[in-house]
Formats: C-alpha cells, sequence, structure tokens
C-alpha cells in the first residue's frame, strides 16, 4: 500500500514540478501562452511516442535500443509512400505503417526470445538494421505527407461551451496523444498480457513457474513497443511533412523519461502516465533555457546536467527507500 | 542407460561443441579468417602486409575503445561516454598543440576524461545509476562543453602533434608504430584482469554484487577506479586516434562506440558481468574491421551495410552464446 | 491406496551438456499418498520435480498421469494435467499485489482465502504487494495458492524449510488432510521427522536414479538413509564432552552485545559470545534473529545498544568494518555469498583483494597455497572448480565458509548454514565448526533445525519477539525445551506446544 503511495506520490510530484516550470516560463516571458504551449505539445508528440514504447519493454524487463531508429524507419515509410499521392491513400497508409511498427517490434521480441541473446545487444543489433533499412527507403530527407494527417496535430480543440480561451489550451496534438496512448495502453494494462508483462518484468522465473507464456509475453511486449515506435514515427511525418533516415536523439531521452517517470529499469513496476509526464517536464526545462537566451551550446550542456543530476536524485531516492 | 559410454561416443558436433567451449577464442579466431579468406577471394591479392599492416593500425584505436567496455562490463556496466572522452582529447591536443609543447597539450587534453570518469565513477558508484544513463548523459555534457570550447579556440587553428601523427600512421619495419602503445596496454589489461586484485574484484562485482559487499569490498571504490580507468584509456585512445584522422572533429571518436560495444561481445564479454577477457575483445574488434574493409569492397550502400552489420553482431553472439552454454 | 496410480513416471532421464542430472528415475503416487521423494543433495530429486512440473522436459521417459499421456512440457500445460508445484523458491511475483498473483494464475479467490485461514494467516490484505510478505509467508501463500485449484498432484519442495514452527505444524497438517480426500501429494523433505509422520511410501534416488521405494514404517529412516548414501552411516554426536577445564566461562569476551536495537524487529539483546564456543541462536522466523545478524556482521546500523569487540565497542558502517575485526557473516542463502560463475578459488579468495591496499599483482603461489589448505579442511570436491555454480550445494555452502577459514576469521556468524543439504556435509560442518571452536575461535550459530543445538552448540540463546527470553546450557537444550522457549515460554512450563513437539522429543531424545 505505502508502495503505491510512493508510486502515484511520484507521478503528482512530477506533476508538480510540470506546474512549477510553467509558471517559470510564465514568468521569464509574460507573453508565454497557449500557442507556446501548443508547440511544446507538437514537439513533445514523437518523444512521447518514444518514451511509450520503451516504457512497455522497460516492464517487461527490457531494453530497447532501437526505439529512435524504428521511428526513422517508420517514419520514412510513410513519408515516401504518401509522396504524390492521394489524401485518401494515406489511409492505408497509416495503419499500414502501425502494423509495421507491431510487426518489426515483435520481430525484436523474437530474436530476444529465441536466439536467447541479451536484449541489450540485439536491439543494439536491430539499430544497425532498422538505420539501414531506412536509409534504403529513403537516401536523404524527403517524401510527403497527407494534408489530413498533418492537420490532425495543428490547431486546437474546440469545445462547444467553453470560452476559446480556455480551448486554447487543449491543442490537438494532445488529444491525439491521449487518445492513441488510452487506446492502447489502457486495455493492455488491464488484461491478463498486461500482467503478464508486469510478470515477467518482476521476476521470470516466478513468472514461468506461475504458468505465463514468457517468450510469448515478450514478444508482445516489444510488439507493443513497436506499434508505439510506429506511432512516434508518424508524428514526426506528420510535424515536418517529411521523412528522414537519420534517427534523432529519442534513444537517451526515452530511457531518461522512463527512469525519471518512476519506472525501474530492470523491469517490472511503474505505470504510462509518470514517463509521459516527464517528458514533459524535460522539454519545458529545454524551453525555459531557450527562453532565457542563453547559447544553445551551452544549453546543451545544462540540459545534460540536469537530466544527469535528476536521475542521480532519483537513484538515490530508490537506494534509500531500498535500504529501507 | 549409461551416460558415460554416450559421452565417449558423442556426435561430432558435440566434440566439436566441447572443443570450442574449452577454446573459446578458437571460433572467432576461425571466423577472422574465413572473412579474411573471402575478401581474399573477392578481390584477390588484397591481403598483402600493408593490408594487415593497415588493417591492425585501424582495429587498434577500436579495440583500446573496446578495452574500455570490456573493463566496464566485467562489473555489469558499460561506458558510452568513450566517445565523448576520446573526441574530447583529440580535439583539444590538436587545438592545445599550437601554443603549448606537445607532452603539456597531450595532458591537458586529458583532464576532461578524467573529469567524464570521475562524474561516472561518482553517479554509478555512489548514486547507483544505471551505467547506460550515467555515461550517455554525461557524454551528453561533454559534448555541450566541447561545442563551447571550440568557439573559444575557433580563430587559433589546429595543429597535431608531430609525435602522435608518427604514433598513429607510422609504419616501421612492416609493423604500425601504433603497436608501440597498444602491445603495452593490451598487456596491462590482461594483467589487471588475471592477476590483480583489482582485476578479481571487477569479477566478482559483475557476478554477485552483495557476495563482494559481505566480503568487506567498498562498490564505490572500485567502481570510482574503474570509470575513471575506463575515461582515461578512451582519453589516450583519442590521442592516438587524432594521430591516425589527423583532422580534429567535434564527433570524431562517436562512431566507434557502438562497435566498440559489438567488439566486447563479440570477443565474448558477457554484458551481465563475471565473463570475458581482453584476448576475445581484441580479435572482436579485428573481426569488426576486416568486415568493414570487405563491405566497403563490395560497394554496398551505407544502408545494407548497417543492416548486415547489425545482422552479424546479432548472429555471432547468438552462435558464440551457444557454443558456450552447453559445457 | 490401490488402484490405478495418480501419475506413473518411469526411465525419466535428463542431461546437461555432458552432465547427467537425472539418468533413470521411476515415481508411481497412488490416489490418497503422500509419498517422499528423497536423495542426498545432486541425486536428482528437484530435477525430477522440474520435469513432472513442466519447468524443464526430460530428455527421455514416459510420464502418465491416470493412466494417459499428457503433455507437460510447460508448466502451464502441467498445471492443467492437475500436476502442480510449490517450489523451494516462492514463485509470487514480487511486484504484483497477491491478488493480481491469483489472477495471473487463474486461482480462484474464495478457495485461496479459505485456506490462507486454514494454514493460520488470516490477517492478509490481498492487495498487499508480494515483495512486502515475510518469505515465510509467501511460501504458504504459494501452498495456498496450489490447494486451491484442487490438483491430483501436488509436489511439495523442502516446504517446511524456513517455516517457523507453528506454520510448519499446521502445513503438515493441512498436507495430510490433503490425502484424505483421494488427492496426492508428493513431499521432499531432510527432515525424517516430518516424512515419519506424514508419509506412506518413500522413493529413494540416488545420482539420478531410483534406488528403492519403501514403505514408511517405524525404523524406516536407517534403510533409507542407507539407500540415499548407498552405503551405511551412523548419525554421530559431534558436541564435545563437556570437560571441566573448558566449563563455560572459561573463554574469553570476544563480542559482547549489549542492549542491541535494530529497525523494528529486534528490540533488546544482549549476550556474550567468548573465545572457543560455539554460541547456537534459537528463534521462530522474523524473531529478529536476521537483523542481529546483520548488525554484527556491519550490513546494516544498529538503532541502539553498543557492540564490543575484544573490549572495545566498535560501531560498523560496512561489511568491511566488521571484516576487519575478524568478524565473518556466513549467509544461509548461498546465492547471497557466491560469485556463481566464478572459480572455487577465486571465491575462497575474494576477501583477500578487497581493501584498497590489496588490488594490485596477486602473489599467485602464495594464495594457490592458502586456499589449497581451505578447500582440504573442509573437504571441498574440487572436480567441478571452474566455476562454482556446477558444485553441489553441499560444496558450495563449503565454499563460503571456507573463504573465512583462509582469510583466518576469529568470529564466524553462521546463519543456517546447513538448510537444505545433505546428511554428509551436515555432519562435516558440525566437525568443522568445532574443530574451530578447540581452537579458540568463537562461532554464532544460529539454526532452523532444532536438533542441531545439542550436536554443535555450547549453549542456546533463544530470541523471542526480538528479545534474548533465555539461554540455555547445552545438556538441557533437547529439541523440546528449545521448542518451548522459542515459544516464549518459561523453562520449567510443561505445556503441550503442539503436534511437532511429539515426535520431536520421542522416546530417546526424552532425558
Amino acid at each position: 500500500m505505502m508502495r503505491l503511495l510512493r508510486q502515484q506520490g511520484w507521478v503528482v510530484g512530477l506533476l508538480a514540478l510540470f506546474v512549477v516550470l510553467l509558471v517559470v516560463a510564465k514568468l521569464i516571458q509574460p507573453s508565454y501562452g497557449a500557442g507556446d504551449f501548443g508547440s511544446l505539445v507538437r514537439a513533445v508528440l514523437p518523444y512521447a511516442f518514444a518514451v511509450a514504447a520503451q516504457t512497455v519493454v522497460v516492464i517487461a524487463g527490457g531494453i530497447d535500443l532501437s526505439v529512435a531508429a524504428m521511428m526513422a524507419l517508420t517514419s520514412v515509410t510513410a513519408a515516401s509512400m504518401m509522396h504524390g499521392a492521394s489524401e485518401e491513400y494515406a489511409l492505408l497508409v497509416v495503419p499500414f505503417v502501425l502494423a509495421l511498427g507491431f510487426g518489426l517490434g515483435a520481430l525484436n521480441g523474437a530474436l530476444i526470445v529465441f536466439s536467447r541473446v541479451p536484449d541489450i545487444v540485439v536491439t543494439l543489433a536491430t539499430l544497425f538494421m532498422l538505420q539501414g533499412a531506412a536509409l534504403l527507403v529513403l537516401n536523404a530527407p524527403g517524401g510527403g505527407s497527407a494534408e489530413w494527417l498533418r492537420n490532425l496535430i495543428i490547431g486546437t480543440v474546440p469545445i462547444p461551451g467553453l470560452p476559446d480561451d480556455v480551448t486554447s489550451w487543449f491543442p490537438k496534438a494532445l488529444l491525439l496523444l491521449v487518445v492513441l496512448l488510452c487506446v492502447v495502453w489502457i486495455p493492455l494494462k488491464r488484461s491478463r498480457l498486461g500482467l503478464s508483462i508486469y510478470a515477467i518484468g518482476s521476476n521470470q522465473l516466478a513468472a514461468f513457474r506461475s504458468g505465463v507464456p514468457v517468450a510469448r509475453t515478450k514478444i508482445l511486449a516489444y510488439a507493443f513497443g513497436g506499434l508505439f515506435g510506429a506511432m512516434g514515427g508518424l508524428s514526426l511525418t506528420m510535424s515536418t511533412g517529411i521523412g528522414a533516415p537519420i534517427p534523432g536523439p529519442y534513444l537517451m531521452a526515452s530511457v531518461a523519461a522512463v527512469v525519471l517517470g518512476g519506472v525501474v529499469l530492470g523491469g517490472g513496476k511503474g505505470g504510462l502516465l509518470g514517463p509521459i509526464i516527464a517528458v514533459f517536464v524535460l522539454r519545458l526545462a529545454r524551453t525555459i533555457l531557450t527562453l532565457l537566451a542563453i547559447d544553445p551550446n551551452v544549453t546543451a550542456i545544462v540540459e545534460g546536467t540536469i537530466l544527469v543530476a535528476v536521475v542521480m536524485f532519483g537513484a538515490f531516492i530508490a537506494m534509500r527507500s531500498r535500504s529501507r | 542407460m549409461s551416460i558415460t559410454s554416450t559421452a565417449e561416443r558423442a556426435p561430432l558436433g558435440q566434440r566439436m561443441k566441447r572443443f570450442m567451449s574449452d577454446y573459446p577464442l578458437v571460433p572467432l579466431l576461425i571466423l577472422l579468417a574465413i572473412l579474411i579468406l573471402v575478401l581474399q577471394m573477392l578481390s584477390p591479392g588484397i591481403v598483402n602486409q600493408r593490408w594487415i599492416a593497415n588493417t591492425v593500425k585501424f582495429a587498434i584505436p577500436l579495440a583500446l575503445l573496446a578495452g574500455c567496455q570490456t573493463m566496464t562490463m566485467l562489473t555489469g556496466g558499460i561506458d558510452l561516454s568513450v566517445g565523448t572522452a576520446a573526441t574530447m582529447a583529440a580535439f583539444i591536443v590538436a587545438t592545445q598543440a599550437v601554443d603549448n609543447p606537445a607532452p603539456v597539450a597531450m595532458m591537458i587534453a586529458l583532464i576532461p576524461a578524467v573529469l567524464i570518469g570521475f562524474a561516472n565513477g561518482i553517479g554509478v558508484g555512489v548514486f547507483r545509476v544505471h551505467p547506460l544513463i550515467m555515461t550517455l548523459g554525461t557524454s551528453l555534457i561533454g559534448v555541450g562543453c566541447l561545442q563551447v570550447y571550440q568557439r573559444t579556440v575557433i580563430a587559433s587553428g589546429a595543429k597535431v602533434p608531430d609525435f602522435l601523427i608518427w604514433l598513429g600512421t607510422g609504419v616501421t619495419g612492416g609493423f604500425p608504430n601504433a603497436l608501440l602503445l597498444f602491445i603495452p596496454v593490451a598487456a596491462l589489461l590482461l594483467f589487471i584482469q588475471k592477476r590483480t586484485g583489482f582485476g578479481r574484484l571487477l569479477y566478482a562485482i559483475g557476478d554477485n554484487e552483495r557476495a563482494t559487499r559481505l566480503a568487506g569490498v567498498k562498490y564505490w571504490q572500485v567502481i570510482l577506479a574503474l570509470y575513471m580507468f575506463s575515461s582515461v584509456l578512451a582519453g589516450i585512445m583519442g590521442l592516438l586516434y587524432m594521430g591516425l584522422i589527423r583532422a580534429p572533429s567535434l564527433s570524431l571518436a562517436e562512431p566507434l562506440v557502438l562497435p566498440s560495444v559489438a567488439a566486447a561481445v563479440i570477443g565474448g564479454t558477457s554484458i551481465f558481468g563475471g565473463r570475458g577477457s581482453y584476448t576475445g575483445t581484441i580479435v572482436g574488434a579485428l573481426i569488426l574491421t576486416v568486415l568493414t574493409t570487405l563491405l566497403t569492397i563490395l560497394q554496398m550502400p551505407e544502408g545494407a551495410r548497417r543492416i548486415l552489420f547489425g545482422a552479424i553482431i546479432l548472429l555471432v553472439t547468438a552462435a558464440y552464446l551457444r557454443i558456450i552454454e552447453d559445457r | 491406496m490401490t488402484g490405478q496410480p495418480l501419475l506413473e513416471a518411469t526411465g525419466v532421464a535428463k542431461r546437461y551438456g555432458a552432465v547427467a542430472a537425472l539418468k533413470n528415475a521411476s515415481l508411481t503416487v497412488l490416489p490418497g499418498e503422500v509419498h517422499a521423494l528423497m536423495g542426498a543433495n545432486g541425486a536428482g530429486k528437484s530435477t525430477l520435480v522440474k520435469i513432472l512440473t513442466g519447468a524443464i522436459s526430460s530428455n527421455a521417459g514416459r510420464i502418465l498421469v491416470r493412466g494417459q499421456e499428457r503433455d507437460i512440457r510447460s508448466p502451464a500445460k502441467a498445471r492443467l494435467a492437475g500436476l502442480v508445484p510449490v517450489y523451494q523458491e516462492p514463485s509470487l511475483i514480487p511486484d504484483l499485489d497477491v491478488l493480481s498473483n491469483l489472477r495471473l494464475t487463474q486461482t480462484p479467490v474464495e478457495p485461496f482465502r479459505e485456506w490462507i485461514r486454514e494454514l493460520g494467516v488470516p490477517d492478509l490484505d490481498l492487495r498487499d504487494m508480494a515483495r512486502d510478505v515475510p518469505l515465510a509467508i509467501q511460501r504458504v501463500l504459494d501452498l495456498a495458492r496450489a490447494l486451491a485449484v484442487e490438483p491430483d498432484v501436488m509436489l511439495l519442495d523442502e516446504m517446511t524449510a524456513a517455516l517457523p514452527a507453528n506454520l510448519a505444524e499446521r502445513v503438515l497438517d493441512v498436507v495430510k488432510r490433503q490425502s484424505q480426500t483421494g488427492r496426492s501429494v508428493i513431499f521432499i523433505s531432510h527432515r525424517f521427522v516430518e516424512i515419519a509422520a506424514l508419509c506412506d511410501r518413500a522413493t529413494v534416488l540416488r545420482d539420478g536414479e531410483t534406488v528403492g521405494v519403501v514403505d514408511i514404517e517405524p525404523g524406516i529412516e536407517e534403510r533409507i538413509v542407507e539407500l540415499m548414501l548407498g552405503a551405511k552411516v551412523e548419525k554421530k554426536r559431534v558436541a564435545r564432552k563437556q570437560t571441566e577445564g573448558e566449563a563455560e566461562g572459561s573463554g574469553k569476551t570476544r563480542v559482547a552485545v549489549r542492549n542491541l536495537k535494530v529497525g523494528t524487529k529486534l528490540h533488546d539483546v544482549s549476550f556474550d559470545l567468548k573465545d572457543g564456543e560455539v554460541a547456537g541462536v534459537v528463534a521462530l522466523e522474523g524473531q529478529g534473529q536476521d537483523e542481529l545478524f546483520a548488525a554484527l556482521a556491519g550490513s546494516i546500523a544498529p538503532d541502539g545498544g553498543t557492540i564490543e569487540v575484544d573490549g572495545k565497542q566498535v560501531s560498523f558502517h560496512h561489511p568491511v568494518d566488521a571484516v576487519e575485526m575478524g568478524i565473518a557473516y556466513v549467509p544461509g542463502d548461498r546465492t547471497e555469498a557466491l560469485a556463481m560463475q566464478q572459480s572455487v578459488r577465486e571465491n575462497i579468495a575474494l576477501p583477500f583483494s578487497a581493501a584498497f591496499r590489496n588490488w594490485g599483482p596477486i602473489r599467485m603461489a602464495r594464495e594457490g597455497a592458502t586456499v589449497q589448505n581451505a578447500i582440504e579442511r573442509l573437504q571441498i570436491d574440487t572436480r567441478a572448480q571452474r566455476e562454482v555454480q556446477r558444485l553441489s550445494g553441499g560444496n558450495q555452502q563449503k565454499v563460503t565458509i571456507a573463504r573465512w577459514i583462509a582469510a583466518d576469521a576469529r568470529t564466524l556468524l553462521c546463519f543456517d548454514p546447513t538448510r537444505g543439504i545433505d546428511v554428509g556435509t551436515k555432519q562435516e560442518i558440525y566437525k568443522l565448526l568445532r574443530q574451530l571452536a578447540e581452537q579458540g575461535k568463537s562461532v554464532l550459530f544460529y539454526t532452523s533445525e532444532l536438533e542441531e543445538v545439542q550436536l554443535v552448540c555450547d549453549r542456546a540463546i533463544v530470541i523471542f519477539g526480538g528479545k534474548v527470553v533465555d539461554i540455555l546450557p547445552v545438556e538441557i537444550a533437547d529439541e523440546a525445551a528449545l521448542t518451548r522457549a522459542a515459544y516464549g515460554l518459561a523453562r520449567e512450563s510443561h505445556d503441550e506446544v503442539g503436534v511437532l513437539a511429539g515426535p520431536h522429543a520421542a522416546p530417546e531424545a526424552r532425558p
């Protein structure tokens, strides 16, 4: 029970930190408002999906180094398929790319299960392979995106009965993020598969002895990771309108946000909410540094230091609670 | 149902497996030989003394970085900041050598490596941050610092000390001069692993940290020393690599980081700790270097090359695992 | 007890590479019987159990359930076939609450509730994380979970090991009643007392083969031991005779514990440990003995009280502080003390390299001699010494002790060092501890097997509710007396303390 409270306490703390950072942003630049918040959410979108992908896998006791490469591959696939194609064609592209992500994720899992090679090595290898595949699909940034897809994350959600001042704080991108995550995550977490994912992350031997199909569960966990990765790839194409074959900085960001969000590396603990809020916090911290007109190079140093300091602090807290 | 007689009449496959598990280096060397053979067949005459010297020359920096991975992996860790430590050392030595004598410039160049190692050691050893995260984080900070540093020295130009060029690119009597650095370093690493108390502790910590605690080992001391050692080794590699490449850049050694992990893994070091040896890592670095040459000769598109590279890492590790585990 | 066997396994074999864990095992379990599976460590009991419950698959052999060949190649399938195990290590998922654990194994909740009440754990919140439930209780929950699905054959591996006496008693009671419903139990245990009280027949394994099936009747122990060891062995008393010169109080006080308080479990413990003695510690599960040993070993800091070593007050911040005072801790759980993938030599020599000043080059010859000396002293079987994990449990335990013999520790804190190891090795460990005491070293020896007190110790410190409730001289520390004391009953009282006291204090054990 205390554990549960602590867990939720962590999430609430993160949320509070996010609000404090919003206030700080407002203080630094009084004109910081709904529009800026909207662009923050759009910037967060790919990161959030990367984090979701990493979270599922980490809870199952693994780690996915290939998440950024997965996003690059799905992004260029979508972009090159939609390039010059009709708007309706994109209706087919989206499910295809999502299925591709799911399948490649499952392949990741299957390779881990059947090769019995440690996940960190397998996903390192698939990191190379997916990167290579992305380069084969598109040699340089290019392709295109359907207009309706791009519009999905532009603008705000009109809520009847609420004044514009309020609705302007509900960007479409946020709605898309919340809906997609909930549609996948909530049924998953409630299902026996979800329990099994936590079980194999917590203690694989005990899970096996409890009759959990460990291999299948692990493969599915990676498959869901792949699915979130594909969503991330699509969101990249949506926000830039093209696909880029070189993976972005999503691996480090996803691992850091997972840790910051209270999901223990090693598996079995945590949820999705914490890491998602954590990624918002990290992005907002970066925005604030930019608002302070700090040299972007120095920003990188400060951002890295904050990241390391926060992770160290988190590890310290975890250590103290363990020894109690 | 007599087991002993089954063992005596074990099928050929079984016997070969056991042979390979008793001599884990053999399969690696066979793979290396096959790769060289394929290379020779694809491009007859390529394998000559000059090619060998060249291959060794390029394998040495990789093997040095992979040495960092081997040492940290023994404790169940990993050091992803080696690329940054090496790049910083390389960049700083090239810019500092303009105004300072070479030895001074080299000493200055190693300072960031020491600092990165110290930060890693404190983070992993005292605060118990996962090494993957900690070293990625410090490397992020390092890159930021390097960018800021670059703008302060942008006007003064760069100069690679002659000694480093001699060491990095020179060949004496068919042998790359880099061996003068590498052989003592490799001997030192192997000696540490096999014959020192520190080496024993690395293996034991990777195997069972609680047991080492009960035996009176202070974890943070070992980890701090380890990551500082790893960083300084990476810094030295950066100096050597500067002499080899001769063109300072802000991401000089970065492309070698993931291959360095691959080399250690192919060489049989367990990423979970407790198992491995630098000998295997050296062969692993050679294999990766030959493979890169092979792919360049085949004129593979970059994409296909990476796919193959990944597949080989996976296949070799899986095969190796099977040979090792059925002892 | 007649009719078709519920379970019939014949010619079961399992190889790991060149090592045969099981060569030719057979086992027949009749409806309604409690069937003991016995054998020395490494005889293949655990392997057979794992095969029968789908945790691993066999290389050869036939397994019939109710006369039919069933697919039991995964735990889930074995479960469907009616074979449900309770393993030595709890199988609850630590990061899920108990309820989710039940859902995971599709265990009906209501029967489970009833069983845990029956087993004596009434006040359990099913929302508790399994991680937060004490280990002994977790095992009981595992048992209740198995019982709740009403399996045809239940396999209990060392079920009562590490259980406090009160829980063990309930467990045995439930197991016994289980057989009256026509279901069967396969019962693995090192404790003859339990087997005598519980089982109908026993199958004995030796070196991976079934060497005999016997009916349990009075006096059968000798026969079983004979079968297990392949030669007649006598149970020897190792305890030294109480000679006048060495009477209690002669040795110098080595460790003096005063009013020690640790966390919520250990409240107020005071005693002396003298040079040249083996002091037994006896307690039910969770009475603070873990905390006591951890504090003495420097693993956790006490919250109050003092520890004096050789008359000087000490405060330990890390196990190294204790090690430097010559105090070494030997945990009962071998996996806690050993680096499993390293060699016997590296494991024994581990403390030599611990301090910063010893990180340099190792003097191989000198180290080799010291290690060899310790290996011989403990008669460790070094055929598989390249990796400690390939040794048998008993030999592994010897390595954990050999380490501190080699390091020449003056005081050993042994926490249940004989748990789950075979009779032969136990005897050797008893002998070793006595020898150490004769050399003037001191040993603090916690044991969950009460008979060991009179075999090894000079006196018994009994802890109950975090306090020392009695210190018994060895002559009167028989199992009955210790059991009473461990329950916190006064020494004079002769109240009945439960069924366990009966068989334990069987005729010949009574003074």
